[in-house]
């Protein structure tokens, strides 16, 4: 594979595989962040 | 009647991804992405997905959520008669699809079995068109049914229909939660083995190579958002309907990022996998990537047979587990289609949702026995092309314009979605829909009629694939057409009494 089609496919690879990587870590944190509110405001 | 809800956020994740994740993902995108200039063609995909694509998940995940209904109860919550017409012309482009979708995931269900001893022999053509399709009759005709597709499409439809009587928390998430994982890990086992035979780099160099001269040609930006707006399962009725079985307190924005990005995830898997496997067998030929590259039926049941049957080993475990993954991608995709009009012949006619998957998936069950007859290729060919183009794509313009432009509904959804949502929506969510999706698909649908109005095809007829003018009228134009004409025939009568209230400050 030449240089310019190995760039591309990182890049391509680091934004999508890496857009859904962080899209599903901010659906976690912010679940645990929500559990969490949600204890305290119990007490 | 009480409102069926989604267990989890991740069973919901699930079912909208494996709505997302069909056919397409898998024999479409690899060779759109190859013909618009390669690794080039990212640019362009990119930018459509988070200007339309994401865009539009957002809006129709909002609506859902908001008005709490099908996508015509969702649309007469917003707007009244003027709108609930919409809503009905999405869930029958919706039931069309569904009674051709089923055909394929039957093949692909038959080809599973076939793979086991290659039963294809050499001549893979042949045996597709001649041997399992009998397709000898002409364009428009029927000719007999063939038993080798009608027993799998009864099985598809068995397997569907049950799962959508089990509910929406039992049937659809659980069978999603099953599904998806599962693909995922068939499909990545494909993708590992493809990647690792020999000529494998020289497709990946064809797929990823970059022609950035390509992008400054618009027809590039026009495939571009036409193949994240198929592919995204946007203007179909789906979304809205998954998204109105959340339940209030849900993270709708995040939700859409999530499903657009793993739609967008598996197909660049897909095209690595499908590109690996071409330059495999183009290295096996002695031919170029580009002379064995296409996509499609042909893609699936032609080519990736007579790769299967020039492979170094395993080739039965190989083909057994493509079309596997073709079967299961399938399958939570007509799950998901078949869901918008159960959803909404059982709240428009308040009859229970069992009687509903029976009255309309046991209709769509039997309208798809046409698809399986000896001319059910040339029916089912013609009827996509037409339902997608001017289904599907003239759905998705008028339903931004008429949110945006008409009924002035982008603040109001945007106020629903930044309330409950992490992500918070700014100017560009506006913009996208209201401003870059209609020029967009404004301009690809003025094309789209002027290639078919003046018959401009490369054919013998000018008519798309040379078919006559009297079979595209019959088969393409009535049953694009029939979709809107029943959509405005069933916004005609009363919702039932249970559906009939609703306090839009909720």
């Amino acid at each position: 594979m030449t240089v310019s089609s190995i760039v591309v496919m990182i890049i391509g690879m680091v934004i999508i595989w890496g857009g859904l990587a962080a899209s599903i870590i901010h659906a976690v944190r912010s679940s645990k962040k929500n559990k969490a509110r949600d204890a305290a405001n119990n007490v | 009647m009480e409102r069926s809800q989604w267990g989890t956020r991740a069973g919901f994740i699930m079912a909208a991804v494996g709505s997302a994740v069909g056919l397409g993902n898998i024999w479409r995108f690899p060779y759109v992405a190859y013909e618009n200039g390669g690794g080039a063609f990212f640019i362009p995909y990119l930018f459509a997905l988070l200007t339309a694509g994401i865009p539009i998940l957002i809006l129709e995940f909002t609506i859902g959520h908001k008005y709490r209904g099908s996508a015509p109860l969702s649309f007469f919550r917003m707007g009244g008669k003027k709108l609930e017409w919409m809503g009905w012309w999405a869930v029958f482009v919706s039931f069309i699809i569904s009674v051709y979708y089923a055909v394929i995931i039957a093949w692909a269900m038959r080809y599973t079995i076939f793979s086991f001893n290659q039963a294809w022999g050499t001549d893979t053509q042949d045996f597709l068109f001649n041997d399992f399709l009998q397709l000898t009759v002409q364009p428009g005709q029927t000719g007999g049914i063939v038993w080798g597709v009608f027993i799998p499409l009864a099985l598809v439809w068995i397997i569907t229909l049950g799962i959508l009587l089990a509910g929406v928390k039992k049937g659809i998430e659980l069978a999603n939660r099953i599904f998806i994982p599962t693909l995922v890990v068939i499909f990545l086992a494909v993708v590992i083995r493809a990647v690792t035979l020999d000529g494998a780099l020289t497709g990946l160099e064809a797929f990823f190579q970059p022609d950035f001269d390509a992008i400054l040609n618009p027809t590039v930006w026009v495939a571009a958002y036409g193949h994240i707006f198929f592919s995204l399962s946007v203007a179909f009725a789906i979304m809205i309907t998954y998204s109105s079985y959340l339940p209030k307190k849900s993270d709708i924005t995040n939700n859409a990022f999530i499903t657009g990005f793993a739609n967008s995830a598996f197909e660049l898997l897909a095209g690595i996998g499908i590109f690996a496997a071409l330059g495999f067998m183009a290295a096996q030929q002695g031919v170029a990537v580009g002379d064995v590259a296409t996509a499609g039926v042909g893609l699936a049941f032609v080519v990736f047979p007579q790769i299967i049957n020039e492979f170094p080993g395993f080739n039965g475990l190989f083909g057994t587990l493509f079309f596997l993954s073709l079967t299961l991608a399938g399958l939570t995709s007509l799950i998901s289609i078949t869901e918008t009009y159960v959803a909404g012949f059982s709240e428009k006619f308040g009859i229970s949702r069992n009687k509903a998957v029976l009255f309309g998936g046991g209709l769509a069950a039997l309208i798809s026995i046409l698809f399986a007859t000896q001319g059910g290729l040339y029916f089912l060919d013609l009827a996509d092309y037409f339902i997608n183009q001017f289904g599907v794509a003239a759905i998705g313009l008028v339903e931004v314009v008429l949110v945006v432009w008409v009924f002035r509904k982008a603040d109001l959804l945007k106020g629903h979605a930044n309330e409950i949502s992490d992500i918070r929506l700014g100017a560009w969510w506006k913009f996208s829909l209201g401003i870059i999706t209609p020029i967009v698909l404004g301009y690809m649908m003025f094309g789209l009629l002027k290639l078919n109005i003046l018959k401009e095809f490369e054919t013998e007829t000018g008519n798309y694939e040379g078919y006559s003018d009297m079979f595209t009228l019959a088969g393409g134009v009535a049953v694009a057409a029939a979709a809107l004409i029943f959509g405005i025939l069933f916004s005609i009568g009363k919702w039932h009494k249970e559906q009939g209230e609703y306090d839009e400050r909720n």
